[in-house]
């Protein structure tokens, strides 16, 4: 049982393995690199434990739940963990090839290694306070590895994204306390039971928009979002790609955690307002990235837009929509990674992101175009990719669910993406170059790490039927709450 | 009592707000602390309050009685006030930065230079 420790303890000691180590360069990129795999590993043996016999947890200390901490691993949080471990290893690898020496003096690889645990800690967490603690973490490390370098623009950016985050932790923790003072615990599982019958008129509402806007900030919803493009396009390559990749995400799952486990008998006041600030998400987050003239200015309004696919998905509670939510953020996870690391590839190419800079990447550098197409016409959603199919699991959600004007509007977004991930394509890869001149070989570890996020894609689009029963089975496990409560809390209640 | 520290926890979370939406950096770093702070106390007075009934168990009782001090809101304001604290520390860090940087502490000046 021990095992599910393991992927917040394997980090924590990576990094203060990492603080005592000689600071020479190779030996800490080897570290982390080590670290990040034994999380890779400890995730999928929880994975492959979870998917064999149920739910896993943890009762920290054995103090019983709803007492102390608990641990819990269910699939969606198993799949999650999953997809940290192989972002984790992705961004230790890119390492090798080259960071800033005033960052990695400055203690980049441990902070990386905090960050991992931090989100880590968040999707296995069964506790809300728990659960904020983590995001404490995970925002901490991504502050500081924000701010590390004293550029203009990346204090900007820093500034703006402390700030939000900071009022965004007041909102969760003030919801947190009301929670409290209303129900007596903060374990989710007994809040799930004790929830229903709490009667106080109004607070039921006032908490769900409460933890609808913290978690909205965090996630990146519209009218909430203008943060994330502010901020996202500032650090290095291999930094921007954990931060698009995971944190974003740790604020889908808190959503998809207290809306599944909650307020599941809400008034549908609050979903549909959920549905309304999702729809509007994915439409602003795409026009939005047709403005946008920087590679990595797109790739965050991208990241924006589809956070509302997933959130819209959510809204509706069918396990169909949910599975789809699921796939589609696995999916994403990988895929927006990898771009921002390809977006480092081209900031090693030719200085810049901005496309009126780039051009004929396809010619000069046909290699890397090659692999840089599937995450780039994965996220367009270009059959037969795992962008496409997780399209299709959304869609098959919402016309299931009888929200054919939200099928529709994911369609229209879809087209929005594939033009804008399109215009990408042709202006800076088959464009010819206003002046042709690549600075510097790009680093075979960069190169392999793309390489090998692509590879995930493609196994992801070649195991799309598993994966989406997998995904399926997870829904199921979340709108049927009673596996959860029973395997946290005891067969005796 | 509740109410009185209702109103004072309504005080700082208002005091905090309108010190964010300032320009200057002090000022919204100060408002930061004031609405974690009032966030304290919000949780330590929706757990409820007891006076003088810690929760200890009396010679030989197996349970407690009511009604007794909740302990967790404390615990929970407990570690709030750390990660608060360390928050606020990093903040102050950041603006001197952003000061020595940018060379304004005023916010909109931020925005502007590139």
């Amino acid at each position: 049982m021990s095992l599910l420790v393991l992927p917040i303890l394997v980090p924590l000691s990576t990094a203060a393995i990492l603080m005592l180590a000689p600071k020479r360069a190779v030996l800490q990129r080897w570290i982390s690199m080590a670290g990040a795999a034994a999380l890779l590993a400890a995730a999928v043996a929880i994975f492959l434990r979870v998917n064999h016999d149920g739910i896993q947890v943890l009762q920290i200390s054995a103090w019983p739940a709803p007492f102390g901490i608990t641990l819990v691993a269910d699939l969606l949080s198993a799949i999650l963990v999953v997809a940290v471990g192989v972002v984790g290893t992705a961004v230790a690898c890119v390492a090798f090839s080259g960071v800033d020496p005033r960052r990695e003096a400055l203690g980049y690889h441990p902070l990386i290694q905090i960050l991992l645990m931090g989100v880590v800690g968040a999707f296995l967490t069964g506790d809300l306070f728990n659960l904020y603690v983590w995001f404490e973490v995970m925002l901490v490390a991504s502050f500081v590895l924000m701010a590390l370098n004293r550029t203009g623009p990346q204090m900007e950016a820093s500034f703006k994204y402390v700030t939000i985050n900071l009022i965004a932790s007041s909102i969760f923790l003030t919801a947190l306390g009301l929670l409290y003072g209303a129900t007596g615990t903060l374990n989710m599982a007994e809040l799930a039971r004790v929830w229903p019958t709490v009667a106080t008129p109004g607070v039921h509402s006032v908490l769900a928009v409460l933890f609808l806007i913290a978690f909205s900030i965090k996630a990146g919803l519209f009218p909430l979002f203008f943060w994330l493009p502010a901020s996202y396009h500032t650090p290095p390559a291999a930094i921007g790609a954990v931060f698009a990749g995971l944190l974003t995400k740790v604020g889908v799952y808190s959503l998809v955690r207290v809306f599944t486990l909650l307020f599941y008998g809400e008034s549908p006041t609050i979903f549909a307002l959920l549905l309304a600030m999702s729809a509007a998400t994915m439409v602003i987050g795409l026009v939005a990235a047709f403005n946008e003239r920087d590679f990595r200015r797109v790739l965050a309004f991208n990241l924006v837009g589809h956070i509302g696919y997933t959130t819209a998905s959510l809204s509706l509670l069918t396990p169909a929509a949910l599975a789809g939510a699921i796939f589609y953020v696995v999916h994403h996870i990988v895929v927006i990674t990898n771009l921002y690391l390809v977006s480092g590839v081209m900031l090693r190419l030719r200085r810049t992101t901005d496309m009126a800079g780039l051009g004929g990447l396809y010619r000069d550098q046909p290699w890397f175009a090659a692999l840089a197409m599937i995450p780039i016409f994965s996220l367009a959603g270009v059959p037969p990719l795992s962008g496409f199919l997780g399209k299709l699991a959304i869609l098959e959600g919402t016309f299931s669910a009888g929200a054919y004007w939200l099928g529709g509007l994911v369609l229209v977004v879809g087209l929005l993406t594939l033009l804008s991930m399109a215009r990408v394509w042709a202006d800076s890869f088959w464009r010819p170059a206003a002046a042709a001149q690549d600075l510097a070989s790009p680093g075979a570890p960069l190169i392999g790490a793309i390489a090998a996020l692509s590879l995930v894609t493609l196994a992801m689009t070649c195991a799309a039927g598993p994966l989406y029963e997998l995904t399926l089975r997870s829904a199921q496990q979340l709108l049927q709450r009673e596996d959860y409560l029973r395997a946290v809390l005891g067969g005796a209640r | 009592m509740e109410m009185l520290l209702a109103l004072a926890s309504a005080v700082l979370y208002a005091a905090g707000i309108y010190l964010m939406l300032r320009r200057r950096l002090a000022q919204l770093i100060i408002g930061l602390g004031l609405l974690s702070n009032g966030t304290n106390l919000l949780i330590f007075t929706a757990g409820g309050l007891t006076r003088a009934r810690p929760p200890v168990l009396p010679e030989g009782a197996v349970v407690l009685q009511q009604p007794y001090a909740d302990p967790v809101p404390q615990a929970l304001v407990l570690t709030a006030i750390v990660i608060g604290f360390g928050l606020l520390a990093f903040s102050l860090v950041l603006a001197h930065r952003v000061h020595d940087t940018i060379g304004s502490d005023d916010v909109d000046d931020i925005g502007r230079e590139r």
